[in-house]
């Protein structure tokens, strides 16, 4: 599967359009990595546990996206954007959409 | 008065370790910038790739989150109180930008050009939520790498 996020695959012809496709996550983190983010918040800096949790949910959100498009038949998806909120104190939704092509 | 020194010791520790982990973060990136000079990320759609043959075209993408020091939060809590431009903020979101966008060329392996960058930053932990509190944010950074065939004339391998 082949991604890109912009209208066409470069080097490639699209002879089929499945349209959207989207995947999310919604994620908290647990207690224990909490409690160190807050101590990591006294002296700033990167909180590594955080960048690694939403990397890990963006990865599962764009598998489902994938496994999607996967089932419409499509090879590549096209035009990929990442989209992020916060639901809810704590947890945050993953948000990855894109269209679903075909291309040879 | 406990609380005063309690309050006062959380300053002097967070703009201490605060200020070492800023400068050396800074290092690193201005360090790792220079590395990756030669691979460009363009915000544009379309390149002229005239001569070149495009071999493949991959998303990549790249995050990181930063939090701000105990000393700066607090800074910036007073200057919410009298308004104006809140300098300390500056620092955070430019080196969790900037972080991001080295960490999505790292993961471009040998690309020759990375187009379409887009750049998203929101924040994140406990203070996601809260609008008076910025704590720490995420920034990603995503595009699309683009590898030239080698065997083009106008381009000289790696």
């Amino acid at each position: 599967m082949l991604l890109t996020n912009i209208e066409t695959v470069p080097g490639k012809n699209i002879v089929d359009h499945f349209g959207v496709v989207s995947g999310s996550t919604v994620r908290a983190k647990h207690l224990g990595r909490d409690l160190m983010a807050s101590l990591k918040n006294m002296v700033g800096g990167e909180l590594k546990a955080y960048t690694e949790l939403l990397q890990d949910s963006r990865r599962q959100a764009t598998d489902r996206m994938i496994a999607q498009a996967e089932k419409l038949g499509a090879n590549a998806i096209v035009n990929v954007r990442y989209a992020t909120s916060s639901v809810a104190q704590g947890a945050a939704e993953l948000y990855v959409y894109g269209t679903a092509v075909r291309i040879k | 008065m406990t609380q005063v020194i309690i309050l006062l010791a959380f300053l002097g520790l967070g703009y201490t370790f605060g200020s070492i982990t800023e400068s050396r973060h800074y290092t690193s990136i201005r360090k790792r910038e220079k590395q990756f000079l030669s691979l460009p990320a363009l915000n544009t759609k379309t390149i002229d790739h005239t001569g070149r043959e495009i071999k493949e075209a991959v998303l990549v993408q790249g995050s990181a989150v930063i939090s701000i020091d105990y000393f700066k939060r607090f800074l910036a809590g007073l200057r919410n109180i009298l308004g104006g431009n809140i300098g300390e903020y500056d620092s955070l979101v430019d080196r969790a930008r900037r972080e991001a966008t080295l960490r999505m060329k790292e993961t471009a392996g040998v690309a020759d050009i990375i187009v379409n960058i887009r750049i998203e930053t929101s924040p994140i932990g406990q203070s996601a939520g809260r609008r008076s509190v910025v704590g720490s944010i995420e920034a990603i950074a995503y595009g699309t790498a683009v590898t030239y065939a080698r065997s083009s004339t106008h381009h000289s391998t790696i």
